[in-house]
């Protein structure tokens, strides 16, 4: 599919989607992976449910595991971009291993290394996360290329019998800085006492 | 493990590490989680912990330098990070291409703030185990325990 895919049809403006998305997301954990996506995810607005992150590149998909693997009652998203996702590739195939039925991963797909310049990305040539996310035992996938899609999104990342996974075929866009807390510890007792609330 | 509450374990595996494997997985209060490359380890370890369990990561000597960015997430978020590393390339190695990497371990580990805790006597094992653990678990901070060749054998592939 990607190998078909310019960059033309990225069309899906990241953050009216991720915040439309969030909206829905019915007390799910979100992850964010660094850069852009912890960024997406504290515009559409805070929420301890949400660990942010500021590095650690390749591990959005590891933590999550460990959040869902710890609590199973709890929905897990892993929200990430390409890059970070293709650094840690090889997590798909632990967490299709692990299965767990409450896990989802979104990758924000622009194609590029946006937080450093846009420089080309491996997923605007041949490369599928999704078609690997299949082949490691994900029970199912998706690939959104509207921004109409959130709804049918949604219902498969917050509902859908996991592990699943999504990607979003997203443009690129000028988005204002949205810079959430950057202390670690803060971002990790905040989520952690959250949890432990609830 | 127990005794310390660890109730995941995400390893590489290693030929030191078999036996310790075999009884994770035969245990049902025990979850092994088996990964593709040790740096996971970090991101499972710390997500587990965020989810209010208890995780750690088994791996061989050459595991460690795949985790020396990744360790930073720990450290980042203040998450406990416990290690076991079985030791190559040191105490009677055999194979030359486990040297570069066993060598460098244990001052790879603490140029990333890592507190290690090195073992070279069986006896001991159990003890440092639980020392680390608590430090970890108990200080917010990454600790390894380093099993020396001398305690689980050096490999020779029938040919020292």
């Amino acid at each position: 599919m990607s190998a078909q895919m310019s960059s033309k049809s990225n069309k899906i403006e990241r953050r009216p989607f991720v915040a439309d998305l969030l909206k829905r997301r019915d007390g799910s954990l979100v992850v964010c992976g660094l850069g852009s996506p912890t960024w997406d995810c504290f515009a559409s607005g805070d929420s301890p449910d949400y660990l942010y992150s500021w590095g650690g590149m390749g591990l959005a998909v590891p933590t999550a595991l460990g959040i869902a693997l710890a609590q199973p009652p709890r929905r897990v998203l892993a929200l990430t971009g390409d890059g970070e996702m293709l650094m840690g590739i090889g997590s798909l195939a632990v967490v299709g291993d692990q299965a767990p039925a409450n896990f989802a991963v979104l990758v924000l797909d622009n194609e590029r290394f946006a937080e450093t310049g846009r420089q080309r990305g491996l997923t605007s040539g041949r490369t599928d996360i999704a078609a690997v996310a299949k082949a490691v035992g994900f029970r199912d996938t998706m690939l959104v290329t509207e921004q109409g899609a959130v709804p049918e999104l949604a219902q498969f990342l917050f509902k859908a019998e996991g592990p699943v996974l999504a990607v979003a075929k997203i443009a690129i866009t000028e988005d204002p800085w949205a810079l959430p807390e950057k202390d670690g510890a803060v971002i990790a007792q905040r989520f952690r006492a959250s949890i432990a609330e609830d | 493990m127990q005794a310390r509450k660890v109730s995941i374990v995400c390893t590489v595996p290693d030929g030191g590490l078999t036996p310790l494997l075999r009884r994770i997985e035969a245990d049902a209060a025990m979850r092994l989680v088996t990964l593709t490359s040790e740096q996971e380890g970090m991101g499972v370890a710390t997500g587990v912990w965020l989810g209010g369990q208890r995780a750690m990561i088994a791996m061989q000597s050459s595991g460690v330098g795949n985790c020396i960015n990744a360790l930073g997430l720990p450290t980042a978020y203040r998450a406990p990070c416990l290690m076991l590393v079985t030791m190559r390339g040191q105490w009677g190695e055999f194979n030359p291409w486990q040297v570069p990497m066993g060598q460098a371990v244990k001052p790879a580990l603490e140029a990333v703030g890592v507190k290690c805790f090195s073992v070279d006597k069986a006896e001991e094992v159990g003890e440092t185990f639980e020392a680390a653990a608590d430090l970890a678990f108990n200080g917010w901070l990454s600790a390894a325990v380093l099993v020396s060749q001398r305690v689980i054998g050096a490999k020779g592939f029938g040919q020292k």
